[in-house]
């Protein structure tokens, strides 16, 4: 069975059906290692974030995803990492 | 020395109309609001008939990350703040966030926001509640949502005193501005048609279960059996004459006096009528017109009736009642009565009181089915909240 991946489509698709769009684009472009905060998404969307992923994909985050993960990068990373492990 | 504060933007939404242009022209004429409840099925409710807010689409107003995390009271909260303030021609990342605050009354929060939220929780699990349910339920939302999307960090809070909110919101801006704090977003808006806010508004043992909209809501009328609910209210844009003057803004007019009283072994509705006007040092005999709390109960109605004659004389001044054109919209009613009087003042009109036939007995020269033209200068509205508040405050023009 192949392990699910979570790429920065999946982070964008649920940002936006949990907490819309910024104004200003939100993850457009090259955001990839911009800080959440200053693309427009401050604690509470990646709070909700994180529950939409752990519903989707059957995993539970570690609380600490969610502070030390500031950049769309470091979340798509350590969402990853958990995938890893869960599959493993 | 205490400072003149005036209004120099509105921003409403109402049932019986959308902005200040729909509504004051649907107000004017008479036009009402009221119909049957469509937001949910209430077919099985003792009350059926609501003002409800027809062609709302916030994604046109709001940018999209707003609508997740905001309950429908506080999408039209944001939208009368945004066009209050352009009516007063301010942009407020022009100036300084400290100098501005938001002061919002509110009577129940996100209701549907939080029932949504709450089903999830029972129907499907914990995990399926919204990060935002957090904040989006909350009385204070309203306010916090005005002041983040506007950077406004001065005074500010929220009033949570049933229908008397709409006035001592007001109030509290007036006094943060005439503390130092330049300009405050100020009024209030209710919406809580959802079938949870339903079953609460039904406690209350006051909503009409006529079901006949032209009979549902009849204050000051041997036929009274209660109010019909109704959606939003008003924000205004209060600031000191100083700084209005300043910046040659266009001026509604004041918020000359206020007073708040708590029922007690008598009814303290007639005292703070006295105690607003005192506070505007002015005479009754000033005061050109009065938009009544009408609460369409019998009792109510008569204790607003005998304040009334005591304070003015037997039909001493013109009343009247435009809320029977929206039902009552909780803290949002007085707020739109606020800036309904202003624009009385702006036209010289008096909005009518639409369906009521007043009983002679209650003494009151009630404004009937058609407006009326007037000179009006000065007008003092009134409102009450459930449980013993009373609120009332003078504008002159």
């Amino acid at each position: 069975m192949s392990q699910p991946t979570f790429t920065l489509d999946d982070l964008q698709r649920i940002l936006l059906e949990g907490s819309g769009a910024p104004e200003g684009g939100g993850l457009e472009g090259d955001a990839l290692d911009t800080e959440f905060s200053d693309i427009g998404y401050d604690s509470l969307a990646l709070l909700e974030t994180a529950s939409r992923i752990e519903r989707e994909y059957g995993i539970t985050l570690d609380e600490s995803v969610i502070g030390d993960a500031t950049t769309p990068r470091a979340f798509i990373g350590a969402v990853g990492d958990h995938l890893a492990v869960s599959a493993a | 020395m205490t400072a003149s504060v005036v209004v120099t933007g509105l921003g409403i939404t109402a049932p019986n109309g959308l902005g200040t242009k729909d509504y004051w022209s649907a107000t004017r004429v008479g036009k009402s609001g009221i119909g049957p409840l469509t937001r949910f099925d209430a077919t099985l409710y003792p009350a059926k008939l609501a003002g409800e807010i027809d062609g709302f689409t916030p994604a046109e107003h709001l940018p999209s990350r707003l609508l997740p995390q905001t309950d429908r009271v506080t999408r039209l909260s944001l939208v009368a703040a945004d066009w209050a303030l352009a009516d007063a021609g301010v942009s407020p990342a022009d100036l300084p966030a400290f100098d501005m605050g938001v002061i919002t009354a509110s009577s129940a929060g996100g209701f549907e926001f939080s029932q949504n939220e709450l089903r999830s929780l029972w129907s499907k699990g914990g995990e399926y509640v919204s990060a935002y349910q957090s904040f989006a339920w909350f009385y204070a939302v309203n306010t916090g949502q005005i002041s983040i999307r506007n950077g406004m960090k001065g005074p500010s809070g929220v009033v949570v005193t049933d229908d008397a909110g709409g006035l001592d919101a007001v109030a509290q801006a007036r006094r943060q501005i005439r503390k130092g704090t330049s300009l405050v977003v100020a009024g209030a808006v209710d919406a809580l048609l959802c079938s949870w806010g339903w079953v609460g508004l039904h406690t209350s043992g006051r909503l009409s279960t006529v079901n006949e909209p032209g009979l549902a809501y009849l204050p000051f009328d041997d036929r009274a059996a209660g109010h019909v609910a109704g959606e939003g209210g008003a924000l205004l844009i209060l600031e000191s004459a100083d700084s209005a003057r300043a910046r040659g803004a266009r001026v509604y007019g004041e918020i000359a006096g206020y007073a708040a009283t708590f029922d007690g072994r008598e009814p303290g509705l007639r005292k703070a009528v006295e105690l607003a006007l005192a506070d505007a040092d002015m005479a009754p005999s000033d005061v050109d017109v009065v938009f009544a709390d009408a609460a369409a109960e019998r009792e109510l109605d008569r204790i607003e009736a005998e304040a009334l004659v005591d304070v003015f004389g037997h039909r001493g001044v013109p009343v009247t009642a435009p809320k029977t054109m929206t039902g009552r919209l909780y803290a949002g009613s007085a707020a739109l009565d606020l800036a309904t009087a202003f624009l009385s003042m702006a036209e010289g009109l008096i909005p009518p009181t639409v369906h009521t036939e007043p009983a002679d007995r209650y003494g009151l020269d009630l404004v009937g089915a058609q407006a009326r033209t007037a000179e009006i200068r000065t007008a003092l509205v009134l409102a009450r909240g459930h449980g013993g508040f009373n609120s009332a405050m003078v504008l002159r023009s």
